[in-house]
């Protein structure tokens, strides 16, 4: 009989109303605020193992040898592997199929798993793995991501040259002439550090080994078959001998597109036949997942002076680190959307994700769009500041509306014209002055550290315009696949919703209950557990679980209802007046019997970028979000308090008003993060601060109250019409938050995260 | 080592506990109770935080055999059986949860603010939540759940 849990993800059953558009508890939301969900880290078994990681030192060595036996020989120590022990194929990767399960012969960045150790107490596996003894031949690292892309003497990180991908973008006509007929040029080089997701949840789970030889994982993660495409030939297993079920996930933002420790769970359970539970604490998450790619961006402008740009130029290099993982789908984003959503007449942006022995990036909130919307927007500002005009004026001018192309070609359509959205905007009414007298220390830059009663305190206004593709870009064939079981259970029809989509937080549990009402009519809906026993829903990234997972639940539903009123019509000999009639005699028409449907849902088809020009229509769907922040700096100090964060997103449809609220928020809040605080901090290819004592997030305290307006502008492509939402604000928080604290300051400040120094000028 | 204690009303054993295990660690990995949870182990994020005889602490920070003879109170003992406690209440009902990962500790640490401060004023809130990390909300709904669920306990007590 094959072990099951204490503690499993179950069924949840959903409110009893509620269909699109509306505000709807989440159906695991009892579980959740009663401490009942079952998140990866609380999965348990009788006589279950735990298992550690050994990871490197350093951010490149070469291995000399691994021994484990004094490791084998502590006492409660069931096994101890290291790379001759993969089963399978020894490598992996979302993209390419470049990281070792565990270190052959070399490691190439700080925290590569290097060795496993499972045993009866998660102290002991720690003490064991701590007497493996590595012999490492320690080398210098490659860490300077221009030199490894652009050097032809630099050494490589891997066989086949430094740089992942180059992908140029040439639109509409010569740069070189249209810079000699610019009235005005202004150029800068900005920066953007390493961001991590920080996800609450680290990553953990479960692998328990199955009687067949195969084993049975339950994890968080993303994209569970992208998981399984990758586990099974590295554990030598055929799929179906992989079962995998998605355990809570306490967050993810990108974090868990790649791999952690399922193969390495899976190994563990698989040699010692017995149930093996992994859980990183928060210092191994720092190096248990890819975060977002620190870049280095070569901007210049040049524009009439009456005010429309003439051309733009970029050179954006994404440190991708260690390992591929997702850099090539960054870089096409960020050359796709280097210039924003502007119309520019002579373009030419080079992306160039790279390989160096710092950590490894990928995936993360924003996508490669995060890093250029600052660089962009930052040059929006300077520009406007050259002209004399009025930053938002300056963007309304060069604003592309819908019908105007990109940078790649791609014709905008069926979106909120940015002109007008910015408009809005600057229509929102200002947060109150700040009180000279009277006012609260928690109001102030620096809070209560009690650092100023408002002396060098000065008030700046930012905007911030920023452009994300959403669902999967560049010819890629993207679908999700939904299953729609409808049966009577007590007399009332019941419908079940079951797709393996991994629910990360953003709420498509309490979508899919709201679609499969709307559809079918019926009250009581039910979400299966997301496992693989269903087609792959592809991932929770790109904000495209709404559009793809809500749309092959739409189409499942359409196909169940087409089946009941075709049952209706034979039993009762004529078609049904209406869904509601259909669904009132549907305890008679139906009876013992049960409707159980699944379809695949794909979106049109894109196209791949040229790899000279760029020129494709490479996206599936674009989305714009604009922000305005005022702040108030400390300009002595360097302190930054953001007083407000006004936003207005085109959404296409309303869904879900709360979720969408808090997907505005929450995106809104990583920017922030990204503008002021967030920063892995790497020298020599070795990070400083993994922990959240140092890598700091925002607070309560931190988050400033925020105005929305969302605006609806259907995508008739798009199923209700809807866009997806919880990228964008994301990107355009992080330019308005320091356009604002130049705005205070006078300050060029071409480096995010904006620290203390850079503003009191004693860095 | 045995520890005894009581958790949300019942008295627990828990045995063979090492020296150096948390009184998180027995909660989530000897007793049963996994509500509370480990996002940092170093008292930074307060997903964590329990009553420890009426105060709340992150309880990484708790040495197993500190919580001997005492009363903890976690998540799991907030609702008074199936009827949830006001503050679980809004957090569903404003939408204050997403992943929830944070969720268990905010609950205790806003369910002790609106207990010594009927009615907190945003700063209040902000200060009183601000060792609880949230990644996914922006803390706005979360402001919206503690403001209503410190109106609804204010309107009952009237």
């Amino acid at each position: 009989m094959t072990m099951t849990p204490a503690k499993v993800p179950r069924e949840l059953d959903s409110p009893l109303d509620g269909g699109v558009g509306e505000s709807r508890r989440r159906p695991d939301g009892t579980l959740k605020v009663t401490g009942e969900f079952a998140y990866s880290s609380d999965l348990w078994l009788e006589g279950m193992l735990w298992g550690v990681t050994l990871r490197s030192p350093h951010p490149r060595a070469r291995i000399r040898s691994i021994d484990v036996s004094e490791a084998l020989a502590h006492p409660g120590v069931e096994a101890v592997l290291t790379h001759e022990d993969v089963p399978g194929f020894k490598f992996y990767g979302l993209e390419h199929k470049d990281q070792p399960v565990l270190a052959i012969d070399q490691v190439r960045y700080q925290g590569e798993p290097v060795a496993l150790v499972a045993a009866d107490h998660p102290e002991v596996a720690r003490r064991a793995a701590a007497k493996i003894k590595v012999d490492y031949e320690v080398l210098t690292p490659i860490t300077d991501a221009r030199r490894a892309a652009f050097d032809p003497d630099c050494e490589k990180v891997h066989e086949d040259g430094n740089v992942v991908r180059h992908q140029p973008v040439i639109f509409g006509g010569d740069v070189a002439e249209a810079r000699a007929g610019a009235d005005v040029i202004v150029s800068e080089t900005f920066e953007v550090g390493i961001q991590d997701q920080a996800f609450l949840g680290p990553e953990s789970g479960l692998a328990v080994p199955g009687e067949d030889g195969g084993v049975d994982l339950y994890v968080a993660t993303q994209w569970m078959h992208s998981d399984l495409w990758q586990i099974a030939p590295c554990l030598g297993l055929p799929e179906e001998k992989v079962r995998m079920t998605m355990a809570g996930v306490g967050g993810a933002f990108g974090g868990r597109e790649d791999l952690s420790m399922q193969i390495h769970a899976a190994m563990l359970a698989m040699r010692t036949g017995k149930p093996v539970k992994i859980v990183y604490n928060r210092e191994e998450s720092f190096f248990g997942h890819v975060h977002r790619h620190p870049a280095r961006m070569r901007y210049e402008y040049g524009a009439t002076r009456d005010g429309k740009l003439v051309f733009a130029e970029a050179e954006i290099i994404l440190d991708g680190g260690a390992y591929a993982s997702s850099t090539p789908n960054v870089v096409g984003n960020a050359a796709s959307l280097g210039v924003g959503p502007y119309k520019i007449p002579s373009i030419r942006v080079d992306a160039y994700g790279v390989y160096t022995n710092n950590p490894p990036c990928g995936a993360m909130r924003g996508f490669g769009a995060v890093q250029a919307c600052f660089a962009y927007e930052s040059m929006m500002d300077r520009m406007a500041a050259a002209l004399g005009l009025d930053p938002v004026t300056f963007r309304q001018i060069n604003a592309a509306h819908p019908g105007d192309a990109l940078a790649t070609g791609q014709v905008l359509e069926h979106m909120a014209p940015l002109a007008e959205m910015l408009g809005r905007l600057k229509a929102m009414p200002m947060p109150p002055e700040r009180d000279a007298a009277g006012h609260d220390l928690r109001e102030l830059p620096g809070g209560v550290s009690n650092t100023t009663h408002g002396e060098g305190v000065r008030r700046g206004v930012g905007y911030g315009v920023g452009i994300k593709n959403i669902c999967f870009s560049e010819g890629f064939d993207d679908y999700s696949t939904a299953r729609v079981r409808l049966s009577i259970i007590g007399g009332e029809p019941t419908v079940l919703v079951h797709t393996s989509a991994a629910e990360v937080g953003q709420g498509l549990v309490t979508l899919k209950a709201q679609i499969a009402r709307s559809e079918l009519g019926v009250r009581r809906v039910t979400i299966a557990p997301a496992d693989n026993q269903v087609g792959s829903a592809g991932s929770s990234s790109a904000s495209r679980q709404s559009y793809m997972t809500g749309g092959a639940v739409k189409v499942a539903c359409e196909a169940v209802r087409e089946r009941m009123f075709k049952l209706f019509e034979e039993r009762l000999g004529r078609p049904p007046a209406s869904l509601a009639e259909a669904v009132e005699h549907l305890p008679e028409v139906l009876g013992d019997e049960v409707i159980d449907e699944t379809r695949e849902f794909h979106h049109h088809r894109t196209e791949r970028m040229d790899p000279v020009t760029g020129q494709a229509n490479s996206h599936t769907q674009l989305a714009i979000c604009v922000h305005r922040a005022v702040v108030d700096v400390d300009v002595e100090l360097g302190l930054v308090k953001v007083v407000e964060l006004a936003a207005v997103q085109d959404v296409g449809k309303i869904m879900n008003p709360l979720s969408l609220e808090g997907q505005i928020h929450g995106g809104t809040a990583q920017g922030l993060g990204l503008a002021l605080m967030e920063e892995i901090v790497v020298a020599d290819g070795k990070v400083r601060n993994p922990s959240f004592t140092d890598y700091l997030i925002p607070t309560i305290l931190d988050m400033p109250p925020m105005r929305l307006d969302i605006l609806e502008y259907a995508d008739p492509r798009a199923p209700y019409g809807l866009r997806g939402a919880g990228e964008p604000p994301t990107l355009s928080s992080t330019p308005a938050i320091v356009a604002a604290i130049r705005d205070a300051s006078g300050l060029a400040l071409t480096r995010v995260p904006v620290r203390p120094e850079h503003i009191a000028g004693s860095s | 080592m045995r520890v005894n204690f009581t958790v949300n009303g019942v008295e627990q054993t828990a045995d063979d506990v090492w020296e150096g295990e948390s009184l998180l660690y027995v909660l989530r990995e000897r007793v049963g109770l996994p509500g509370s949870k480990n996002a940092c182990e170093q008292g930074e994020c307060g997903s964590c935080t329990v009553y420890l005889d009426g105060t709340p602490v992150c309880a990484c920070l708790v040495a197993a055999g500190q919580a001997e003879g005492r009363e903890v109170r976690t998540v799991e003992g907030l609702a008074d059986g199936e009827r949830l406690d006001p503050i679980q209440e809004a957090f569903v009902e404003c939408g204050a949860v997403q992943c929830g990962f944070c969720t268990p500790g905010l609950l205790v640490q806003a369910h002790d603010l609106i207990e010594r401060v009927p009615e907190p004023s945003d700063p209040e809130i902000r200060e009183a939540l601000a060792g609880n990390l949230c990644r996914c909300t922006g803390y706005e709904k979360i402001l919206d759940a503690v403001r209503l669920a410190a109106a609804r306990k204010a309107e009952a007590g009237r």
